[in-house]
């Protein structure tokens, strides 16, 4: 856990107390609605077709069992007794009423949590690995980095109001599980031929209307540049993306119209003339930020004890063993991902229960931490491997143990057309039909990895651009129709899917789901080929034969 | 720059006008007699240019009460005011989905 200091907490309460404030102001009529509605987005708060939306950050995706508990008080006293976890490590509360937002936001920063910069031009919420600091194949904790970004790019003042938002992803690991190529600005740590751990640097990937993969203008960034160069990048993003057309506004648009190689030497020249300023990050800047990163006091413990081998004569609990629980990077430790998809239900939504209850076992058996993954799951990331019986007995008890994570029913999806004004279809109806399609674990064993992204605009918050399967809602003549893609994936082989087929009504999207499932069986060359194999194998034309031939 | 009086605007059809209420971003209508309901069927119904204009805008005009304020097509069936599209039913009667709800099991 990272702790806040005295600095962060009056930064997060004065900020409510001007919030306070500014809504006092509008509900009197002293402000209008177009000089309250950036204000408003300042602190994450949108209007929904329904009601309010406060979008909170949960920065890095780690969370305390006291944070998580705040988040159940919000989600109780202030809006439905539910809230939804996001693609962006944030949670979103559907149903909150103006006038009780700056209580709400109040009792959230009792807990250091907050809405700034979740929405708005500016820096937003930095992700990386929910993973982190615990995973086996991992260089280092990347959340170091990504607190040394949010200290400096918080309320930043020539950063407020760029063209556009603009997201940054750090990830430290082998296996990409953050995404950073489809962000604004990806970093991805690796080692250098001498050894070194250091950042390559990616711009200008992103989904949306213009979906783009992130090119490389920086292979190899010594930390200490760290902020210098995303200063640079910033710099020249502030100054020259578009203002004129918000859809060309973010940083992808800038660098495919400048070319990356262009738009990197462009970096490169701002760069120089900044590097050896105060933002250059000396040892003890970095050793301080390290400092406040706190670690478990893990027990000398050892692999596989002999109460796991025991419980995994449980046929349901070695199911949701094998398919939830990953290797940690501490002997006798496991990582557990919760799954917040349970069949039918609306995915990355938790309530406020079972938020409670999830406190409690961090408490109990994670030494009080909790993650969220950008795929809508949370995550224990210290659970010791002699308590996973436990540990499974209580997130059974609570719903949020179905053995899918990774699998076909752990869909992204968006709120869709049944909470956003910006969509056009609906997406959690649809996810909900697919696992239910795919209900049975075995069929969904035997199908393997396989991600499905739902939209339901262009807009992209379901990232069904990079879903093994992706699907897109739009709008025909008042109708919702939805386009699908396969061939995604969103790791560090990020790639866009391909159309598969001409778009089909809502009541055909689980069908096309099913077909494709079955493509792929059949086309797979051994059940060891994962779906995304297959399909860098075989290409689009044997999926489109097989789904579309008949329709 | 078009001044709101010269605005023009296009009209097919019966029309409501629609916002979100300022203090909670509950869904209202403008009624005929210049105030805000949560019943689609007490909304007033235009159904050209010149009326949807003039509700219209006497709607945007009243800023403390409501935002997000715009025409909404609407069916008339019977006696009864319908939502024309699958956006508009969705926010006069909320999610098509059930809630989440205690421990979600």
């Amino acid at each position: 856990m990272y702790h806040y200091d005295d600095f962060d907490r009056t930064l997060v309460a004065e900020r409510v107390g001007e919030f306070r404030g500014q809504v006092t102001r509008r509900l009197a009529g002293e402000l209008t609605e177009d000089e309250f509605k950036s204000l408003r987005l300042m602190n994450g708060v949108y209007l929904q077709l329904h009601a309010y939306m406060l979008r909170i950050a949960i920065p890095y995706g780690t969370l305390s069992s006291d944070q998580m508990r705040r988040l159940a008080h919000v989600a109780r006293r202030f809006d439905r007794g539910y809230g939804h976890f996001t693609t962006r490590q944030n949670i979103q509360f559907n149903w909150i009423k103006l006038a009780e937002l700056p209580d709400a936001m109040a009792a959230l920063a009792e807990a250091g949590l907050h809405g700034m910069q979740t929405s708005g031009n500016c820096v937003r919420n930095i992700t990386t690995d929910q993973w982190a600091g615990v995973a086996p194949d991992e260089l280092e904790d990347p959340r170091i980095w990504a607190e040394l970004l949010r200290q400096h790019l918080t309320l930043h003042p020539e950063f407020s109001f760029l063209p556009r938002k603009f997201k940054i992803a750090v990830s430290a690991a082998k296996h990409d599980r953050a995404a950073v190529k489809v962000h604004d600005l990806g970093l991805y740590m690796h080692k250098n031929a001498e050894g070194e751990v250091g950042f390559e640097v990616m711009v200008g990937g992103g989904l949306g209307r213009t979906p783009f993969i992130g090119k490389t203008i920086k292979p190899f960034l010594h930390k200490r540049d760290l902020l210098s160069y995303v200063e640079a990048v910033l710099r020249l993003y502030n100054q020259y993306g578009r203002r004129d057309n918000i859809y060309k506004a973010r940083i992808k648009i800038l660098v495919h119209d400048k070319g990356a190689e262009a738009f990197g030497k462009e970096v490169d020249a701002e760069w120089q003339t900044i590097k050896d300023s105060a933002l250059a990050l000396e040892p003890d800047v970095i050793a301080d930020i390290s400092s406040r990163f706190s670690y478990p006091e893990y027990l000398p413990l050892s692999d596989s004890p002999q109460e796991l081998e025991a419980a995994r004569k449980d046929a349901a609990f070695a199911a949701w063993h094998e398919n939830a629980v990953t290797r940690h990077r501490m002997p006798g430790y496991a990582i557990v991902t919760l799954s917040l998809k349970p069949v039918g239900k609306p995915p990355g939504d938790a309530t406020a229960d079972q938020m409670d209850r999830i406190a409690k076992i961090a408490d109990q058996y994670s030494f009080s931490e909790i993650r969220v993954g950008h795929e809508q799951n949370l995550v224990l990331p210290h659970v010791a491997q002699r308590d996973l019986p436990a540990v499974w007995r209580e997130l059974e008890a609570i719903g949020v143990a179905t053995p899918n994570v990774g699998l076909v029913s752990d869909i992204i999806a968006c709120p869709g057309l049944d909470y956003c004004s910006l969509a056009n279809a609906r997406a959690i109806p649809v996810a909900q039909e697919i696992s239910k399609r795919f209900a049975d674990p075995r069929v969904a064993k035997d199908l393997g990895r396989l991600h499905v992204n739902i939209s339901g605009c262009i807009n992209a918050c379901g990232h069904h651009h990079v879903g093994h399967i992706g699907i897109l809602g739009v709008e025909k003549n008042g109708e919702e129709f939805y386009q699908i893609t396969i061939g995604g994936r969103a790791d560090e082989r990020a790639e866009l899917g391909t159309l598969v087929g001409p778009a089909v009504p809502y009541e055909d999207v689980a069908d096309i789901v099913e077909d494709i499932a079955e493509a792929y069986l059949a086309l797979r060359e051994s059940p060891a080929e994962k779906f995304i194999d297959t399909f860098s194998r075989v290409g689009v034309e044997p999926f489109k034969e097989r789904v579309y031939a008949t329709r | 720059m078009t001044s709101p009086l010269q605005q023009k605007i296009k009209v097919t059809g019966p029309n409501v006008v629609t916002a979100n209420r300022l203090g909670d971003g509950a869904v209202v209508y403008r009624t005929a007699d210049g105030g805000w309901a949560t019943e689609i069927g007490q909304a007033a119904v235009v159904a050209d240019a010149s009326a949807a204009l003039q509700l219209l805008n006497a709607a945007k005009a009243d800023g403390k009460r409501a935002v997000d304020v715009y025409l909404a097509p609407v069916k008339l069936e019977g006696d009864g005011i319908k939502p024309g599209n699958l956006r508009e039913t969705i926010r006069m009667r909320g999610p098509t989905i059930d809630l989440p709800a205690g421990l979600g099991i």
